[in-house]
């Protein structure tokens, strides 16, 4: 049934990747950002329905979870983060899962898809994470309210490039979308896209604070035409972090700039997703709005911190057959 | 498959349903089936076997219902119902509960086999058919519980005959069932001879709720057995759903039997998206339309039609929708199409598919089971409405697709079938759905969302897709009767001609047709006597080619139904002015005609003028209804009026009788056909005189008068009559019923008995219930 192509993905398994052709962008089109709409009602529906309609078993539920591990972020945001918690945060990204469940499973060489940190412990995990091929993201642009200095927020992109990011992590203005002022948010995403260098960028549109789905089809829209690479729901700070319904509007809208431009633009839900079962909704939703395609790290990633610890359980009980205790997984 | 390779395609993999419980459930019964008649199982008789369409695998056998097993169960049925109506309504909301939980209880039991033996998926029978027939037992034991308080007046029909599909076994006997046993009758029913299951596995539920033995009795067979329960003397309501040509044969045979009839059948929906629409959610809206069970739903939005500038590119993104979906077992929770019914359903959607010509026709290119029942999931695209596949139900997963430019042209598709059961549209633009839902011809109508469904709201159709609704207090209401029955009419008494005592300019009264006096197609009059003999005046024939007349100039007063409540009201209020100017002029004509004392004439003047006022009072008061449906949102029942409505008046009262008819209808924007009664068409005729001088615009009501036997057939029959009322004293009440059959018009005769025309229990809502359809618009909302 798969037709896709896999022309990126070219090591071996479980290794991620962060080689997808980048999104190039293109010149504002307001008529099609104007013309977007999102049913709230409607799309609520077909997020209730699709967790009765799609569900994996057995083997493929073990498989589809490690393949949900490989699209982790594996995040630490907190204001007490130290080089030493960082490192540890590394230790498991490079191992996320134990290593007899995993030689069980057939997949040794299993890691998370990347570690997202702030700028000031972006050196303590590129040297950490040196040689594993794992990618370091940072927050960027004066995460999380994106109100600090404009030209300090451009910089410190920059600041996070040349301490070794290869993702950055950027959050746009929320005031830009809540005043329709699409323009300048088109001008900032360019901008920030352009301090990223070779660095891809994952634009945080910050859904819970952007007041209405149609607000979140506009702004999806909006930044990729100014050229993001990823396109993220939350910074895991808002009340409301990443949902089914903003998730579904948000990959519309990336199935809609494919089909127009032809550019695949990646998904990054975060915040809130901490059950295996959940990451499985969420795999399964990109197959059946996205493809095949987006089931991978290169253009798919969960931001999430405790999601790991759950899936390392559920994989055992897949592995032993027996119901497994956290304190039996490693700690991040 | 190995852990590795599955983390690199990245497939869903087998997720079956165990079903081995539903197997032991059959292995329990041994395999073979009796009916369930007086609270036990039969011994199984001639049977036939019931199979799992997804493997051809035989499930069990079902009896064949004979003549006597109908009798046996129609008998049990009618023991049963002298307690059972008896009950408090609380008592009866006790056992209605106990079905509910029931059915809560066993319900993956009830969605496995349902899947079994209809070979929808699991997932539908689990998350839908279950829990929704589970909720209507629950409803209703509130509406058995508010009965007496609430609807006084009324009472059970006695035995009801409920025959049902197979595309919602267990969910249609939950609609049938439910409201029947709510309102105090006990039932036979009829499941469709391929999925009887779950309607026997409900049997079982019954004995385990204790529910009194013969309140409900089920009797399995094919539609000979549906035809014996139709046809049974005993029978005093008969409910069909299911195709539109057995619900016009039952219509036929059921005609002048005094029993009772709601007919659920056909339709071809319309399904319009406005380029306004949030597209993608108006796709998967689809795949709930259509591809839901397979099509195979009556209301399933089966005609698609787009705005045509973006046609295109709804086209194409439909199509890699329906590359998504996947068929196969349909115990496999993985799966969104199932198994087609049976080989004969298949062959039929197979052969209209293939037979179609016209246009472009897509199936989805995905992997379909090799083996068992299975049809693509299919579009059609650019048909025209001349196309038979527009306007013919195919009830498979068969889509076709046209074009509109603008909202007025996609009403004016929407509308043009023979079907009016539901209707769906897509736009972000409230004016426009809230503009555009009450002009569609159809019970239902979904904004944003399809094929919603709840025991709260009403849901039935208008044309060709039966009459009746179900669900809600209106659905109760189709299982009651008034208390009082009424008194047997007497025959129209014309007076002989006495000697010549004519005085006076000659008056002849004409009809009254599209606002104009008329004379008679047919050239051809009779002379009115007075009860001693003087001639009063002469009225005219009226034959077929009248009633055309009348007909044509009623549908051309369309906007009638468009005017306010307000505007109504107040016309009829003027009609009661200038009838009350000239009071004394109408009480002598009724004296003239009947020999009645002339305090009894001038009575029935007055009460016509307060049964004027009462209508015009009404006309802005018979408010539709928010339903509680549980969804953010609205589900508003709206009382639209039927139409064009043809009325033989009674003879009874020469003056009052046609004023109760035109009022209520008038009231409600309807426009009339009046047959005056035939002993004293005379005032009838008069009332013309009145009003035209009371502002009512022409055609809304129309005045015929001849011979109600002649005229019952050609008005029944006519195709563009929405509903026929009968209070004749001639004996056509089987007639009309009979004559309706071919379009399936609502009918309400008198079945040889009338209300007092001069109390006031026969003012009110009976009339404006008959005089309106409870149109449902579902408006799911939220930013």
């Amino acid at each position: 049934m798969t037709q896709t192509t896999l022309e990126t993905t070219t090591v071996a398994a479980g290794l991620p990747q962060v080689s997808h052709p980048r999104n190039p962008g293109m010149a504002l089109d307001m008529d099609w950002v104007m013309g977007a709409q999102a049913n709230t009602s409607a799309i609520e529906r077909r997020c209730a329905t699709l967790p009765g309609r799609r569900t994996v078993k057995k083997e493929y539920q073990a498989a589809w979870l490690a393949r949900a591990i490989s699209c982790i972020d594996l995040t630490t945001l907190a204001g007490d983060d130290t080089p030493g918690r960082v490192k540890r945060l590394c230790a498991k990204a490079m191992q996320p899962v134990r290593a007899d469940l995993l030689e069980a499973l057939g997949l040794p060489d299993l890691t998370t898809g990347a570690v997202c940190v702030y700028h000031e412990m972006v050196p303590y995990a590129v040297e950490a994470l040196a040689g594993s091929g794992i990618p370091v993201a940072a927050v960027s642009t004066g995460f999380p309210a994106g109100l600090s200095p404009y030209p300090l927020r451009v910089k410190e992109i920059e600041e996070s490039v040349k301490a070794g990011a290869e993702e950055i992590d950027i959050v746009i203005s929320r005031r830009h979308v809540l005043t329709g002022n699409w323009q300048a948010l088109y001008e900032e995403m360019k901008d920030f896209r352009a301090a990223c260098g070779e660095a891809h960028v994952k634009a945080i549109l910050a859904t819970g604070e952007l007041g209405t789905l149609r607000n979140v089809a506009r702004a999806s829209l909006v930044c990729m035409m100014a050229g993001a690479d990823f396109i993220k729901t939350s910074t895991g700070k808002e009340s409301v972090n990443a949902t089914l319904p903003v998730s579904l509007v948000m990959i519309r809208a990336i199935r809609a700039y494919q089909q127009v431009t032809g550019t695949r633009v990646g998904y990054k839900p975060a915040g809130g997703i901490s059950k295996a079962k959940d990451s499985l909704v969420y795999l399964s939703l990109m197959k059946e709005e996205l493809g095949d395609r987006w089931l991978r790290p290169d253009l798919f990633r969960f931001g999430a911190s405790s999601l790991l610890g759950d899936i390392e359980r559920q994989l055992e009980h897949h592995v032993s057959g027996a119901y497994s205790a956290s304190w039996r997984h490693a700690m991040a | 498959m190995t852990i590795p390779e599955i983390f690199e395609t990245m497939e869903y993999g087998p997720a079956m349903e165990d079903a081995s419980e539903a197997h032991a459930w059959i292995a329990k019964h041994e395999g073979r089936f009796g009916h369930f008649i007086g609270g036990a199982f039969t011994a199984a008789g001639e049977s036939f076997a019931t199979r799992n369409p997804a493997t051809g695998e035989d499930l069990a056998h079902i009896t064949q219902g004979t003549q006597a097993d109908v009798n046996a169960a129609v008998d049990a049925a009618a023991k049963a119902f002298p307690r059972w109506s008896k009950l408090s309504g609380h008592q009866r909301a006790r056992h209605l509960y106990a079905l509910a939980r029931l059915l809560q209880k066993h319900s993956r039991l009830f969605a496995v086999l349902e899947t079994m033996d209809n070979g929808k998926p699991i997932r539908e029978s689990r998350d839908i058919d279950i829990p929704l027939a589970q909720r209507h037992f629950y409803y209703h034991a509130g509406l058995a519980q508010l009965r007496d308080s609430e609807l006084p007046g009324h009472q059970p029909l006695g035995v009801c005959g409920q025959v049902i599909p197979w595309n919602f076994p267990l969910l249609m006997l939950a609609w049938k069932v439910a409201p029947a046993l709510a309102a105090g009758n006990t039932v036979v029913l009829k499941p469709a001879e391929y999925t009887s299951l779950t309607a026997l596995l409900f049997a079982d539920i019954c004995r385990e709720a204790g529910l009194p033995k013969g309140v409900v009795n089920i009797v399995t067979g094919d539609g000979a057995t549906g035809a014996a329960l139709v046809d049974h003397p005993g029978v005093a309501k008969v409910a069909f759903t299911g195709s539109t040509e057995v619900g016009g044969k039952i219509r036929e045979a059921t005609a002048g039997s005094g029993k009772a009839l709601t007919l659920e059948l056909g339709g071809k929906s319309p399904y319009i998206v406005f380029d306004d629409a949030d597209i993608d959610s108006a796709i998967e809206g689809l795949v709930d339309a259509i591809w839901f069970n397979q099509g195979q739903v009556c209301c399933a939005g089966s005609r698609l039609l787009v705005q045509e500038n973006i046609a295109e590119d709804f086209h194409a993104r439909l199509k890699a929708r329906m590359a998504n979906l996947r068929a196969g077992d349909p115990l496999d929770k993985c799966i969104d199409i199932g198994a087609v019914v049976d080989p004969v359903q298949h062959a039929q959607i197979s052969r209209m598919v293939s037979e179609n010509t016209a246009g472009e026709t897509y199936h989805a290119p995905i992997d379909m089971p090799s083996t068992g029942c299975f049809y693509p999931p299919t579009l059609i695209t650019g048909l025209e409405p001349a196309d038979r596949l527009m306007q013919e139900e195919i009830f498979g997963p068969v889509l076709v697709s046209s074009t509109f430019r603008t909202p007025g042209e996609a009403v004016a598709l929407a509308n043009n079938t023979r079907y009016g059961l539901a209707a769906t549209l897509w736009t972000e633009n409230v004016n426009l759905a809230l503009d555009v839902a009450p002009t569609l011809a159809a019970g239902v109508v979904w904004v944003n969302a399809t094929n919603l469904f709840d025991a709260a709201a009403g849901f039935g159709g208008v044309r060709e897709s039966g009459f009746g609704r179900e669900g809600g207090w209106e659905g109760l209401l189709a299982y009651l009767k008034p208390a009082d029955a009424g008194k047997p009419v007497k025959p129209a008494k014309v007076h002989a001609p006495g000697e010549a005592d004519f005085e006076g300019i000659d008056r002849t009264a004409k009809f009254y047709v599209g606002g104009k006096q008329a004379r008679p197609d047919g050239g051809y009059s009779r002379p009115v006597h007075g009860h001693r003999g003087a001639l009063l005046g002469h009225v005219g024939i009226a034959n077929r080619k009248d009633i055309r007349n009348a007909v044509e100039a009623a549908q051309k007063a369309a906007g009638w139904g468009k005017t306010t409540g307000h505007l109504r009201a107040q016309i009829l209020y003027y009609i009661a002015e200038n009838l009350g100017a000239r009071a004394g002029e109408f009480a002598d004509r009724i004296r003239a005609q009947t020999g009645r004392s002339a305090a009894s004439a001038r009575e029935e003047v007055e009460i016509a003028l307060s049964r004027l006022f009462s209508y015009a009072a009404w006309a802005d008061k018979f408010d539709g209804a928010a339903k509680s449906v549980p969804i953010r949102g609205v589900a508003l029942a709206m009382n639209e009026p039927v139409g064009v409505i043809g009325a033989f008046c009674p003879e009874e009262a020469p003056l009052l009788g046609p004023v109760s008819l035109l009022a209520p209808a008038v009231a409600m924007g309807n426009r009339i056909v009046l047959v005056a009664g035939e002993s004293a068409p005379l005032s009838a005729t008069d009332l013309y005189q009145v009003l035209d001088t009371s502002d009512v615009p022409g055609g809304v009501v129309n005045i015929l008068t001849g011979s109600h036997s002649e005229l019952a057939k050609p008005l029944a029959t006519h195709m563009d009559v929405d509903a026929v009322w009968s209070f004749s004293s001639a004996d056509i009440s089987g007639v009309i019923e009979a004559g309706s059959a071919g379009s399936l018009k609502r009918t309400w005769v008198n079945n040889g008995r009338n209300p007092d025309w001069f109390g006031a229990t026969v003012e009110g809502k009976a009339f404006l219930r008959a005089a309106t359809e409870v149109k449902t618009i579902w408006v799911p909302y939220g930013e």
